[in-house]
This record gives structure tokens, sequence and C-alpha cells, in this order.
């Protein structure tokens, strides 16, 4: 066998954890001084997917499905953003049951990423036990997924005017179960993240985003609480049934009375949400009225209506990684005219130039991976050294950062 | 930051200051779950010459959010829509501010907001590259989502000539011929 010889990179194919919430793996190049990060640039899309322009062809339900695609982990926070754009658009009621139903499932797809990002960032600093401990948590929230949907990743649990599933009596054991393991085991987490001496020294101090910079670079979802700015769009705003919640803003404060905008304030803010989130789907449990589940059962009616429509919505939805937001025209056609699809971590791109200046190589995949981006962004990294370029590639670069641990860890 | 101001005392806030300048006011409400709430919507459309002193008006009244710009191709104009939300911080106080205005496709230009909000860069890097528009004083001028040998005069969202039409085959009729 012929083996190759050539040594120039084109591209690297992602491998690991990958998260396409974003529509590409970000390409990132940092100008270095010895060990410090001097300027970054910031480079996008390479796997645009034209994900909109494919929507041209397509009716609103259909679109539905597209939009569950953009994300492997949001998977239901896209079409739940698609579907409040088109209520809005075209003044569509959902049933009040719905409404809650898809709260429960917007809180459980919230534990599901933050329980992954945990993971993830252990991974980055060379803790591979938390990184087991945390997706093995991760399962009992994708079984309770299966449970209430039927699937695990791609949902198909949304739908225009409501929801196309039902929580019934017999099946609320099963997700109190589930409840409970997470409730039992949020110590042991807790513990592991905010008591350890390494990860502490990994992450305070390190990666701080103020709150300026967060308010200035519009800068979404926990990145933005964990710098102290209040924007929640579950609270900010009533949608699904969010306003009848007994729900409030969640910063790192609460904790440690102080705020730093730093790594260690963004794990913190995970952890406290994933107890909020539980929190949330237990009032819903409790609260939620009888009802249909859709304002229109009969899809070819619902798309003859849809047809008939002129007008323009948004839809925003607190995805796990910050606000979503959709914007949709519809035309009196088939088609929407527009539909321009915003994730979080597209926000989320520039806070990382202020968060990686002045701090070291080493620091890149945690301080990256603290906004809970696409990780294939780490990927490949142009350095500029004595006047000489050369890429560092995202093993070399996972290898500094858990080195720097085990030093830390003498 | 002053008093947060309600709906209409926003939109006051804008026709006091912008009269005529200000094409239209559209306020929508809608009502969610058992208590019905309701979350408030402004749509506003601008003439593009106080494109720029609204948004510095609007900075003035609170720094508002930037949550993306969208586009249209109307035809004749584009038309891009800001999305800005302002009142956050408080439960159930925010208030979606969605500002629009319309360039004519001969000479579609508008000033940059970057040196006002800074975070506004990527979206209109990708405005810029997605529906033609011009934007004066942007700075970084690169591509952003599209690769760097990508053609000049092609843009994905126009539904026009310089639209990507002729860049794509259907699949079904691909081995027709």
């Amino acid at each position: 066998m012929k083996s190759k010889t050539t040594t120039k990179t084109t591209y690297n194919i992602p491998v690991g954890p990958i998260h396409p919430a974003l529509k590409e793996p970000v390409f990132l190049e940092f100008e270095i001084d010895g060990e410090r990060i001097v300027d970054v640039d910031v480079k996008l899309g390479h796997v645009h997917r034209a994900i909109e322009w494919a929507s041209r062809k397509r009716n609103p339900i259909q679109i539905l499905y597209l939009a569950e695609r953009i994300c492997g982990i949001c998977s239901y926070c896209h079409p739940a953003a698609f579907a409040l754009g088109i209520e809005a658009a075209a003044d569509i009621e959902v049933p009040e049951r719905a409404e809650y139903l898809r709260v429960i499932q917007a809180e459980i797809e919230r534990i599901t990423s933050h329980v992954l990002w945990a993971g993830v960032a252990a991974h980055e600093i060379g803790f591979d036990t938390v990184l087991f401990l945390t997706w093995e948590m991760r399962e009992k929230m994708m079984d309770l997924t299966e449970f209430l949907c039927g699937n695990r990743v791609t949902k198909g649990i949304l739908t225009i005017g409501g929801i196309r599933r039902d929580i019934t009596k017999d099946m609320l054991p099963q997700i109190t179960k589930s409840l409970d393991y997470f409730k039992d085991n949020f110590e042991k987490i807790r513990h592991i993240f905010l008591d350890d001496k390494t990860i502490k020294l990994r992450s305070q101090g390190v990666g701080i985003l103020t709150k300026d910079d967060a308010l200035k670079l519009c800068a979404v979802g926990p990145t933005t609480r964990a710098s102290a700015i209040k924007k929640d769009v579950r609270i900010d705003t009533s949608y699904f049934a969010y306003g009848d919640l007994d729900i409030d803003y969640i910063t790192p404060d609460i904790l440690t009375g102080e705020v730093n905008g730093d790594v260690y304030d963004r794990i913190i803010q995970r952890l406290l949400e994933i107890k909020q989130s539980i929190d949330i789907i237990e009032q819903c449990l409790d609260k939620m009225p009888n009802g249909d589940l859709v304002s229109e059962p009969k899809i070819p009616k619902l798309l003859n209506q849809l047809k008939k429509v002129e007008g323009e919505g948004v839809g925003r939805h607190e995805a796990p990684r910050g606000e979503v937001i959709h914007y949709v025209k519809l035309t009196g056609e088939d088609a929407p005219f527009t539909w321009k699809v915003r994730a979080p971590t597209y926000n989320n791109i520039l806070p990382w130039i202020p968060m990686l200046k002045g701090e070291q190589i080493a620091d890149i995949p945690i301080i990256a991976a603290s906004t809970d981006p696409c990780m294939s962004c780490t990927n490949r990294i142009g350095i500029i050294k004595d006047g000489n370029r050369y890429e560092l590639r995202k093993e070399e670069l996972y290898r500094l950062s858990v080195e720097k641990t085990r030093r830390l860890m003498r | 930051m002053s008093e947060k101001k309600t709906l209409e005392e926003l939109t006051k806030y804008f026709k006091d200051e912008f009269k005529t300048k200000i094409i239209s006011i559209d306020i929508k409400k809608r009502a969610a779950g058992s208590k019905k709430l309701e979350t408030s919507t402004i749509w506003m459309k601008i003439d593009k010459t106080v494109f720029k002193d609204v948004i510095k008006h609007l900075i003035k009244y609170q720094y508002p959010h930037l949550a993306v710009i969208s586009g249209n191709d109307l035809g004749k104009n584009i038309e891009l829509i800001y999305h800005f939300t302002v009142n956050y911080g408080e439960r159930l106080k925010e208030i979606n501010l969605h500002i629009s205005v319309e360039l004519p496709k001969s000479k579609p230009e508008i000033e940059s907001i970057c040196d006002l909000i800074p975070g506004a860069l990527i979206t209109e890097r990708e405005k810029q590259e997605f529906l033609g528009v011009k934007i004066k004083g942007i700075p970084d001028n690169r591509k952003l989502f599209l690769p760097d040998d990508w053609p000049d005069d092609v843009y994905p969202w126009r539904r026009d000539e310089t639209g990507p039409e002729k860049y794509y085959k259907n699949l079904h009729e691909v081995n027709k011929k």
C-alpha cells in the first residue's frame, strides 16, 4: 500500500465533540508572543450548508424537520424558534397544555446539553473520568427524551401550533425517577467542578469576559449571564408557558457573591441552570392544564391556512447556549419568502477575542469550550513565531492543555 | 440608564425625535401560557437618511442588544431589519424592537454601526456578502461564511440575476441530458 508522504494540511475533518449549532467548524488564527496570545482572528464558514436557501422550496412543516437538522444537540430549539416565528406571523394561538409540554421538552434539552458541556469541559483540561461520569448522567436524560419523544436526537416533537405527543399520567413516574436521579447526583458534580483545587486553578481568572465587553459584543445565554448581564428570553418575555412559571435570572453571584466573568463563573452558571431546569420541569408537571395538543390537527388544512398568510414574524427561544432567533416572512406562497436563522454561537464568537487575549496557548481549549461552541473550531490554529507561520493542530493543543493540568496537580 | 419606558413611551420617544422620517410603526402583542401574559414587539420602518441617528438615539435610552440583522430582496429595494431588544433584565419587561430600512438596489449602501455596537461586525459582514449591500465604514471588509474564491457579483440571498441560481443543479435533473 502506498502511504501518503505529503505533510501539507488542507482541511482537517473534525472528529470528536463536534457542535454543529452554528453552521461551521470555526477557524481561529492566533498571534502568539511566546506563550501569550496577542491577537485572535476568527474565520467561519467551512461547512455553511445554505439551510436558509434550502428552505425556499419547502413548506413550513417540511422546514420544521430541516430546522431540526441544523444542530444535533439543540434539535428542539431551532424548530421551536421557527414555529414561534410562523405562529407570530400567522397569528396562531397555541393550546395551553401544549405550551407547558413545550417548556418541559425545552428544559430536558437544556439539562442534556449542559451536562454534555460539563463533560467536554472536563475533557479539555484532562479529566476524562469526569467526562465519563457526566455523560453517564446525560444518558439518563437521553433515555427520558426517547421515552417522551420516541427519538433520542432529532426529536420530531414540535409542530406548528402545538406539540405532537402528550405526557399522560402513567408516564409521570418515569419522569420523576429521572429527575430524582439528577437531584441525587447533582451534589456529586457540583463537588467535582466547584471544590476541586485543580479545576479552580485552571478556570479561575482565566478567559475573563467583562460585563462591558459582553454587552458591547452582544453575547447571549450563559456566556453573557456569567458576566452578570441579566438576559434570558425565558424570563424577559412571555412565550410558551414561561410567563406562568416562578423563575428568576441566574447569575454566578447567587452562589459566590461576586461575578468575575471567568471560566469558573461559566461553570457555576451552567450547573445552577441545570438545577433551575429541573425545578421548571417539576413546576410544569404540577401546573399543566388539560386540553388540546395542537391548534389544527389536520396538516393539509394548516398548510392551506399558512399559504394565505402575508406577514412577518420573529421567534425567539432561550436555547441551552443562549438566545436563538428566527425571522420568517410569509408572502402567500407555499414556501416562506425569507427564513433567517441565528444560532447562539453566532453572537458568542466575538466575545472569544477579549477572553483569549493575554492567555496561554494551553488555555485555548478550555476558554473556547467555556462558551459551549462548536468544538471543531480549535481544529487548526495558525501561530506566528519568529516571523515563521506554523500550524498547531487540535491534538497538539489538547496535549498542551492536559500537560498544564498535570503540572498544576504536582 | 434612565427609567424604563413603556411601549407607548418608547414609540413616542422615537416619533418626537424623527417625526416624518419614521415611515411606519407597527405594534404587536402576543399572549402566551395560561395567564395570557403579553410580549410586545415594535416593528419600525425608517428612512435610511436617519438610520445612524436612530441607533444613536436608541443607545441614548438604553444600550440595546442586537440579535442579528436579517434581510429581504424586495425586487427594487433591499430591506435590512435590525433585531434589537431593550428593557431586558427585569421579568417580562423586555420589548422587541425591529428597525427596518430599505435601500435601493442601484445604490445599496448603509453606514456601519460597529463603532456604536462592536458586536454587529459578524452580522454586517454576513449581510455584505449574502445580500450585496455595501456597509460603509465596516472595520473588517473580508468575507465571512463564503469561501475566498466566491465570485464577487453573486449574492446567495438575492432573487434577481445576481442570485445563486446558475450555480446549482437539481439533483433529479443531473443525469438527464
